[in-house]
């Protein structure tokens, strides 16, 4: 589903991604860990087109596409979500009006007829239900003024609207309490299929509890330093990330 | 009759054309009127047709835009000119009265009898008439003393528009529409007059609409002096919308007694040289005004508002709000004057200008004007100019929006706060899809009146 080879990406002439490698098959779930600032929300905005950031080596393919070729829009219409770390407030822009935007515009690109109002309106109520995410947040404008665990529900309803095919989850459970954190696992393991891949990229073993990935895999400046089964984000809890920085730099 | 002037040297031949029509001007108008226009005509010539030299009109040259070979009608027939009543209006969703001016007179109001008892609604010529005692003591008495030169033009020179009259106590349900439609086979230059009085514990609602039919060339200088009376409720809604050729100084000029609360939003939706004058005078304690524009502009299109807030009398409030969104080569500039007399004691006086430039070629010029003489008052103002938020358009476009449609929907959300302030909901909604109409390229200006939804001629699209 995604093969990226030999990623480098930076930002101002400073190099963040330094030679990333990491497949992904259907049905998959990868963890990403790694200390502050080693460059996961950067691989995570690379992958979604974020133009901020500068691919300058490598490759990636999605499904068979070049994904470095296709516009943002065109990579979340192939089926790539990204729930973000730091969600935008778009204040004046509901969050009805911004979700059958987005879902007819996905429709349009499979040609298929966009949704009426009642249609549209529908689905929401369902994928509400899924989430148990408040009404009243989809009778807002876009995360404005939500609450930090707000916005992640968020998140995670926008992808239950948008069932995408790979869903890349950028520390959606920091700052959650356990009740969140609970919606936001179940979300994601009721979307959960064959065909469905997710990345999860997170500091703590407590997400994983819920979602049990098949793979961990450790990022440090730049580049995957270490993969292994769950067990490692067990050994990570338990020891840090100190041990792993020495081995790398040795 | 039409006149048709050529206008080289703006006040040569404008003294010309008063001096020489003076006695038609002078026909048939109301005595008050006539009385008036001495005075500001030695106002005017004096003054000018303002360049930017003039502090007030810095950002805005009017001086081209009044030369030319313009028609002037100086009488009804001449400038209905047998367009008369053909005019209607039905927009279902739009529940309104009905008035129909053609190049500024009064030609037509629909279903008269549905007014509520004691309204008075017609030509300002007429009404006059019948009406001295209320035309006599409000006519031209709220044009302060900035003897602001479009202002004394439109008094020497204006014959007509409308006259609206709400009695003590009558709360107007249904908005008034004032439709001016502009039309003729040549260039124009027309004048409209307004006189609307609400009295005490009176409410009116009115909406304005100028709109352009035929692809001329229009010049316009409009007045409307409001009355707002002894805790009355005011609102008025100026939706402008006319083709590129259209230049079109608009004051609307506001008074307020004790109590009285008024709203004026100019919506500047699509015109060619936008000029408001926006003048509220808050001459007794305890008013609230509510000052709103938005204004929308692309190619070479250019609006200028310019405003001022005269709190006079101690425990007034005064909340203002303009957004401007500018593409292509639009320029857009924004004045906002503030004058708090040493009297006014615990004022409250609230201002911002937001705009966003989608182009390098914007122009935006914002200006606050504070002038403040007593101690007690809270004032604030803020003006803000902004590109589309790169990370508000990266996160539409993560969930498959495209740049365009992202455009749209920020351009929009940036605009919303505007016309979330607009108090009669029919209209919210349909200012809204206009707006979102314009955003897409789609709105067609002449296909339809903004508000009526009357049909122009399709060659009008400039
Ligand atoms: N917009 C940016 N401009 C400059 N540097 C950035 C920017 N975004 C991230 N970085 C830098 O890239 C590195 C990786 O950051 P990030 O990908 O956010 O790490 P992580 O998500 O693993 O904590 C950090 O050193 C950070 O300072
Ligand atoms: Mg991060």
């Amino acid at each position: 589903m995604l093969v990226i080879k030999d990623l480098h990406a930076k930002i101002d002439d400073k190099e963040i991604l330094r030679g990333i490698n990491l497949e992904i098959k259907p049905g998959e779930v990868h963890a990403i860990m790694g200390p502050n600032g080693s460059g996961k929300s950067t691989l995570s905005s690379v992958l979604a087109g974020n133009e901020k950031f500068e691919v300058n080596e490598g490759s990636v393919s999605f499904n068979g596409k070049d994904l470095l070729d296709l516009a943002p829009e065109d990579r979340a219409r192939e089926g790539l979500f990204l729930s973000f770390q730091y969600p935008v407030e778009i204040p004046g822009v509901s969050m009805v009006n911004f979700m059958r935007t987005a879902v007819n515009e996905h429709r349009k690109y499979r040609e298929e007829e966009p949704y009426s109002a009642s249609e549209f309106l529908k689905l929401m109520r369902e994928k509400k239900k899924l989430v148990e995410i408040d009404s009243n947040l989809t009778n807002r404008s876009v995360n404005e003024g939500f609450s930090g665990g707000e916005k992640k529900k968020n998140e995670i309803f926008q992808m239950a609207m948008l069932e995408p095919k790979l869903a890349i989850l950028d520390e959606t459970d920091s700052g959650l309490d356990i009740d969140a954190l609970r919606v936001v696992a179940n979300g994601v393991n009721k979307l959960k299929s064959p065909e469905r891949s997710t990345i999860v990229i997170t500091h703590y073993q407590r997400l994983l509890d819920h979602i049990v990935p098949d793979y961990v895999h450790v990022l440090y400046k730049g580049r995957i330093v270490k993969s292994a089964g769950k067990e490692l984000a067990l050994e990570l809890e338990e020891k840090g990330y100190d041990w792993i920085k020495k081995e790398f730099e040795d | 009759m039409n006149k048709t002037c050529r206008i080289v040297n703006l006040q040569e031949e404008y003294s010309q054309l008063y001096q020489e029509h003076r006695s038609m001007i002078e026909d048939g108008a109301p005595e008050k009127m006539n009385a008036l226009r001495a005075k500001a005509f030695e106002t005017f010539i004096e003054k000018g047709i303002p360049s930017n030299k003039v502090e007030a009109y810095k950002y805005t040259n009017l001086q081209p835009y009044f030369k030319g070979t313009l028609d002037i009608a100086f009488s009804k027939e001449a400038a209905l000119n047998g367009s008369s009543n053909k005019f209607h209006c039905s927009v279902p969703e739009l529940d309104t009265h009905n008035v129909f001016l053609i190049n500024g007179w009064f030609a037509h109001l629909e279903d008269a009898h549905q007014l509520p008892e004691g309204v008075v609604v017609g030509s300002i010529r007429e009404k006059a008439l019948e009406y001295p005692e209320v035309f006599e003591k409000y006519y031209g008495q709220n044009l302060g003393d900035d003897n602001d030169a479009m202002a004394a033009m439109n008094t020497a020179f204006a014959q007509d528009g409308a006259f609206v009259y709400v009695p003590k106590g009558v709360v107007v349900d249904k908005p008034i529409q004032l439709v001016n439609i502009m039309t003729g086979e040549n260039d124009r230059l027309v004048f409209q007059r307004n006189l609307i009085v609400v009295e005490d514990n009176a409410q009116l609602k009115v909406m304005l609409c100028d709109h352009t039919i035929s692809p001329q060339k229009f010049v316009i200088n409009n007045l409307t002096e409001v009355f707002a009376n002894e805790n009355s409720v005011f609102d008025v809604y100026n939706i402008q919308n006319q083709h590129n050729l259209t230049t079109q100084v608009s004051g609307m000029y506001v008074h307020q007694k004790k109590y009285s609360n008024i709203l004026t939003n100019n919506l500047t939706l699509h015109s060619g040289v936008t000029r408001n004058n926006i003048r509220v005078t808050m001459d007794d304690e305890n008013c609230e005004s509510h000052v709103y524009g938005l204004y929308l502009s692309d190619k070479n299109q250019h609006v200028d508002n310019y405003s001022f807030i005269d709190h006079a009398k101690p425990h007034c409030q005064s909340f203002e709000l303009f957004k401007g969104v500018m593409d292509d080569s639009a320029s857009a500039a924004f004045t906002g004057r503030v004058l708090v007399r040493p009297d006014a004691q615990q004022t409250n006086a609230y201002q911002s200008n937001n705009n966003l430039l989608l182009t390098q070629n914007a122009k935006i010029n914002s200006k606050p004007q504070l002038e403040i003489y007593a101690d007690d008052v809270k004032c604030s103002h803020g003006a803000t100019v902004g590109q589309l938020d790169d990370d508000a358009m990266f996160y539409l476009k993560a969930r498959g929006i495209n740049e365009n449609e992202g455009r749209i929907l920020l351009m929009f959300a940036f605009a919303y706060e505007v016309i979330e302030k607009i108090r009669v909901e029919p209209l919210k909604e349909n200012i809204r899809s206009l707006v979102e109409k314009r955003f897409r390229g789609e709105f067609d200006k002449c296909d339809s009146c903004v508000v009526c939804g009357h049909q122009g001629a399709s060659v009008s699209c400039l």
